[in-house]
């Protein structure tokens, strides 16, 4: 158990000096603390599994250090490190029974018998798997093949973090729940470091207490669920999370005001100092934008359709050459498919070149 | 189910017929025929029954002792060079790199040996190992081994198994090569995770995913070795004395050197019967092999 540090770390696959923008990890400095559940959310391709196989010793960084509470780890091997970490596809051992896989991290260690049945038989119990602990653990499913996975990673009770890497991508839908809700419990209970790599939203919010989301090698915001959803750090953020993503608007900002084609919606803040020559935007999520009826001083935008999702309806729409989403409320009908736009100031966000732009009361 | 029949059907099977006849069964009934009759030249056949095959398992009699003592030899020769060979060949393949332009030097390297054909390869060794000009028996003389393949029992059985371990080695090595390269890079990755050792990990991934080659391996070294024939031909030619006469060295002796076709066709009978229940098992022992990977449903 420990506090892990990334300091300056990075990591490239065509060695460190291939330019920058071109690492598969770029420079990151961050803090995972003892005890916390992570989420490393972001698109395939995005550096996240680097990132993982950087923390657990698979891959050597090309520069900067990771400290595991103050201790620098970098050059260690991953035997060496004190880490778990869950593949996306199961990896049994073939010869050995479930019960004799789940011991194998700690046998390796040279922990006494006794201990080793005891957490053995308390993993079996967590992860369902008592039933099949004296069995060979080549004849069951993939399903059980990655609660075996799991439990490996589970077993040791002394480890720094446990990571893992897209766990249930070959679970079932409905497993899967059950799995990722078991896997909060287990956090709950043991008390681990976990960091959890994946691409699915959902997974990563109801997983996680924090949520690092990463994008084209980058970490660009770790946060809350909530404070991703309210208050996305980077446009990426704001479109990647939640479902339909953030409205992306250009605009022209001065002061209190933004303009979007001559139209003038007003902010909650000030922005007065934004940085010269960077491309403005203004977001805000299709939940505080409504459709309502055209009406002079409502900037408007063209109906395309209206995706009803039960609970909620959202108007998809075009608006000028850009795509926009907002909330249609109960009764909303348009005679020629154009709506008037009401935007809800609280919940406008400024972007400068990508970055949110915290604005003066 | 209603068939219709249609007896043309026959003709299109009649061409295989004709070939398997011709190939394999007239040469094989000719050879059951032989084995139950005598020759004294001339073309002249009497009639023995099962005359030849009682003799052959009677080590009392000078077929059955000549037979029983090379196939004892012919069993150990295969015993030796799967002991040395299949470990041998797994050390290689654990050795040789994983990516890189050396992987195409190391299989061309490798595959060298296979590529020879057997009489040059007997050819090689037996110029290799002679005392007076070739590299290995001089050197060995000179640093002060007394070593000669033919005139010492235990030189020259050393003589061809080297040169078996030399020719065959790569093919073993090769087969277990491809099935460590089809191991996914996680299970690598898993196990350094879980702390595990070198031995560990080849005790528990390597060896259990390359088991299947390796029965193709020593399915493939022991009827090879089973059959020799040309290299200690060509090396030792079954000596000195008989001893390194393995039974298809004795089988040409009785068939061509002393022309008794009924002896001759009594033990290649029961040569090819030992081969088949060998050929059987090792199918059998496969087959089960692969059920056992079967996953069982409804196992989650």
């Amino acid at each position: 158990m420990a506090r892990i540090d990334l300091v300056d770390l990075a990591h490239s696959y065509g060695g460190n000096d291939a330019p920058e923008e071109t690492f598969a990890l770029k420079p990151v400095t961050m803090t995972w603390r003892q005890g916390g559940a992570y989420a490393l959310l972001g698109p395939s391709g995005c550096g996240k599994t680097t990132l993982l196989n950087v923390i657990s010793g698979i891959i050597n960084p090309s520069r900067g250090k990771i400290l595991f509470d103050g201790q620098d780890i970098t050059p260690l091997s991953t035997q060496k490190r004190n880490i778990a970490q869950v593949f996306q596809f199961p990896v049994i051992y073939d010869t050995m029974t479930v019960g004799q896989n789940l011991a194998f991290p700690l046998k390796n260690r040279g922990v006494p018998k006794a201990e080793i049945d005891k957490r053995v038989a308390e993993i079996g119990r967590l992860l369902d798997l008592e039933p099949y602990l004296n069995r060979k653990a080549t004849r069951l499913t993939a399903d059980a093949k990655q609660k075996i996975s799991l439990g490996r990673g589970l077993v040791r009770s002394d480890v720094a973090a446990v990571l893992f890497d897209e766990p249930l991508t070959v679970i079932d839908p409905e497993l899967k729940w059950q799995l990722r809700s078991k896997l909060k419990a287990l956090h709950r209970e043991l008390d681990l470091t976990m960091i959890y790599v994946t691409h699915d939203q959902t997974e990563a919010l109801t997983f996680a207490d924090t949520v690092v989301v990463m994008h084209d090698g980058r970490v660009v915001q770790s946060g809350t669920p909530a404070e991703l959803f309210d208050k996305p750090a980077h446009t990426f953020v704001g479109y990647f999370i939640g479902s339909p993503g953030m409205n992306i608007i250009p605009a022209e900002v001065r002061g209190r005001e933004a303009r979007i084609d001559g139209h003038v919606i007003a902010l909650n803040r000030s922005y007065d100092s934004l940085p010269a020559g960077a491309r403005i935007e203004i977001g805000v999520r299709p939940e505080f934008v409504e459709v309502v009826a055209p009406a002079p001083g409502l900037l408007t935008a063209k109906i395309e359709r209206i995706d009803d999702l039960g609970r909620i309806r959202f108007a998809r729409a075009r608006l000028g050459d850009g795509k926009l989403a907002a909330r249609a409320p109960a009764g909303f009908t348009s005679s020629d498919d154009t709506a008037g736009l009401k935007f809800d100031p609280a919940h406008i966000h400024v972007y400068a070149d990508s970055l949110l732009v915290e604005g003066a009361a | 189910m209603d068939k219709t029949v249609n007896q043309k059907a026959w003709f299109l099977v009649l061409p295989v017929f004709l070939v398997v006849a011709f190939s394999a069964v007239l040469p094989l009934m000719t050879v059951v025929n032989y084995s139950m009759q005598d020759t004294f030249g001339n073309n002249q056949f009497f009639w023995n029954g099962v005359g030849w095959f009682k003799e052959l398992l009677d080590p009392s009699t000078d077929l059955g002792g000549r037979f029983l003592a090379s196939l004892g030899r012919n069993l150990f020769f295969s015993l030796v060079i799967l002991a040395i060979e299949v470990p041998l060949g797994i050390v290689v393949a654990l050795s040789m790199p994983r990516d890189g332009w050396t992987v195409a030097a190391c299989l061309v390297t490798l595959a060298l040996p296979l590529l020879i054909p057997w009489n040059v390869v007997g050819t090689i060794w037996q110029i290799f190992g002679r005392p007076d000009i070739g590299l290995l028996g001089y050197v060995l003389n000179h640093i002060g081994l007394d070593y000669n393949y033919v005139s010492n029992d235990i030189d020259a059985w050393v003589t061809v198994i080297v040169m078996d371990v030399w020719h065959w080695t790569s093919l073993v090595a090769l087969l277990c090569y491809a099935g460590l390269k089809s191991i996914p890079e996680a299970y690598y990755q898993a196990a350094q995770i879980d702390g595990a050792s070198r031995w560990a990990v080849f005790k528990a991934i390597q060896l259990p995913k390359m088991n299947r080659v390796l029965l193709i391996a020593v399915l493939l070294r022991f009827m090879d070795s089973f059959m020799i024939y040309t290299e200690p031909f060509v090396v030792t030619g079954g000596g000195p004395g008989n001893s390194t006469t393995f039974v298809s060295i004795e089988l040409v002796k009785i068939a061509l050197g002393q022309f008794d076709l009924g002896k001759a066709a009594a033990l290649s009978l029961v040569y090819n019967l030992i081969i088949l229940i060998v050929c059987w098992i090792f199918y059998t022992v496969m087959t089960n092999a692969g059920n056992e990977r079967k996953p069982q449903e409804g196992a989650a």
